[in-house]
């Protein structure tokens, strides 16, 4: 019996590290297809990312998307619950604001920046807000999810027990809206990310969207992809941490 | 007046009235001129517009890129969702994958499928496709997860054949996810197109709303937005009442 229990998660690492070598195999084979002006191999990448890694300067680039990153995640999340609390408390303006909001996510926001540019400028300002316009939405919906889904019965469990206001918040309405808004926290972190780079590709002399695209126009194939490897892992590295705290919550709720 | 209607009329006093603001902000210079042109003057542009060749050839590119990319991804996300739901040891696999796909800012991607195709139409749809296959395939998957096993026992009971389970009990039940899944795909290739001509191509809207921003033309710039703005939430919406009606007519049977 024990020995299944024991099986499970070690064919779960192998299939794991299957993927994995498929990607990398994948990387190779791109790369044999179209050759070092496109692309350069997993190997050479690997070790000039770890050689841009030593280097002051890529740091500078690394702290200036951070830094934008941060503050457009600390805006999106405040303003974002703060609005989605308000509708969700109130049904009919979150009725009429949610399917709003929906159009708003799926239009392309990206036209959007030379208005954001126009009005902010250049510099990370731009950045900033171009980072909340995208993370913001989701944000806003799930918090209005949680706050409408909510059961009754919860409010009339604390009313008959009589909980005070604070304690009614503190054990009952925050336990249950944190698991859906943690949800929201993870989808608006990863698209605030994708604002503030495609930001930097656009318009910026800082950071590392401007790196990749830099290396784009210098024909600098190494930079390019060694710069994409290391976003690419740093994304994925901090969703799995985000991925893993959110279905904790779930669970527990 | 019914809750329903109240809610679509508020919706549309919302959405005008905000226009309104901003017109207004725009006609007493609180915000300035050479930033936002008035909603009134970005609609004269976009019919003045709509009258060129040339935008019109860049329409056409950009629609007809778009139409590609979202046919691929939702023939590409069906079918693979349909192979992996049958195969539950490789969806365990690349679940995580899948989980943190959309962490990842695809858009970085884009130079190296640049570099990959050319600059042409294909790292367009490319990109467009890279965007929303996942969200399609991710959609077939939950859908699938959710037919109940009542109607397949059902169906086994009636004799119905391989084919006709599919067709008739297995794609109805499967189809308000997979409804989802084709609005997504949609969006997210519309979005994923624009930003690639955006960020670097030879044509299209997004090329030329950038072309417009780089030499200052603030009338086409804004002109083309609300086009594309308005070509996103119209398609959205569109999709929306076809589902709504399919689902009314669910309802009923």
């Amino acid at each position: 019996m024990s020995g299944t229990s024991l099986q499970r998660p070690s064919t779960r690492w192998l299939d794991g590290l299957l993927i994995v070598v498929i990607m990398l195999a994948i990387w190779q084979a791109l790369y044999a297809y179209a050759g070092s002006v496109a692309l350069t191999a997993p190997w050479t990448t690997f070790q000039f990312a770890a050689e841009l890694l030593a280097r002051p300067t890529f740091w500078g680039h690394v702290q200036a998307t951070l830094s934008a990153f941060a503050w457009s995640v600390l805006i999106a999340a405040i303003v974002g619950i703060l609005m989605g609390l308000w509708l969700g408390a109130f049904r009919f303006a979150g009725d009429v604001a949610d399917p709003m909001l929906a159009a708003l996510y799926t239009i392309p926001k990206v036209t959007l920046y030379p208005v954001i540019l126009l009005l902010f400028g250049l510099g990370p300002s731009a950045k900033i807000a171009f980072g909340v316009i995208h993370g913001m939405i989701p944000v806003v919906l799930f918090t209005l999810g949680a706050v409408r889904n909510i059961r009754p019965v919860l409010l009339r469990t604390a009313r008959s027990m009589h909980l005070s206001t604070p304690q009614t918040i503190r054990f009952v309405l925050v336990p249950a809206v944190l698991p859906e808004i943690t949800s929201g926290l993870r989808i608006g972190f990863s698209l605030c990310l994708l604002g503030v780079l495609i930001g930097e590709m656009f318009a910026s002399q800082r950071g590392l969207g401007f790196l990749i695209i830099n290396g784009i126009n210098s024909h600098n194939v190494k930079l390019t992809t060694a710069v994409t490897l290391i976003i690419v892992i740093s994304a994925v590295a901090s969703n799995g941490a985000l991925l893993a705290l959110d279905r904790r919550l779930h669970r527990t709720a | 007046m019914s809750r329903a209607a109240r809610i679509v009329w508020t919706r549309w006093a919302t959405g005008l009235s905000a226009v309104l603001l901003l017109e207004l902000a725009c006609r007493t210079g609180l915000v300035p001129k050479l930033a936002v042109l008035p909603p009134s003057e970005m609609i004269t542009a976009m019919i003045a517009l709509l009258q060129t060749d040339e935008v019109l050839g860049n329409v056409a590119q950009t629609f007809s890129t778009v139409a590609l990319a979202f046919a691929a991804a939702v023939a590409a996300g069906f079918t693979f969702g349909t192979l992996l739901h049958g195969l539950p040891r490789a969806r365990r696999a690349i679940d995580p994958l899948l989980a943190s796909y959309y962490s990842v800012p695809i858009f970085v991607f884009y130079p190296l499928l640049v570099a990959l195709f050319g600059l042409n139409i294909l790292p367009l749809v490319a990109i467009g496709f890279l965007a929303a296959a996942p969200a399609m395939l991710i959609a077939t998957l939950l859908g699938l997860d959710r037919v109940p096993h009542v109607l397949l026992r059902v169906a086994r009971m009636h004799r119905l054949g391989w084919g006709r389970t599919a067709i008739l009990v297995i794609l109805p039940a499967a189809l308000p996810n997979l409804f989802q899944g084709i609005k997504l795909s949609l969006a997210y290739a519309f979005i994923g197109v624009i930003a690639g001509e955006f960020i670097l191509s030879s044509g299209g809207l997004g090329y030329s709303i950038a072309f417009a921003y780089e030499s200052f033309d603030n009338r086409t710039m804004y002109g083309l937005m609300l086009f594309v703005l308005l070509s996103a939430v119209l398609s959205n919406a569109l999709l929306s009442s076809w589902e709504g009606r399919l689902q009314r007519r669910r309802g009923r049977a």
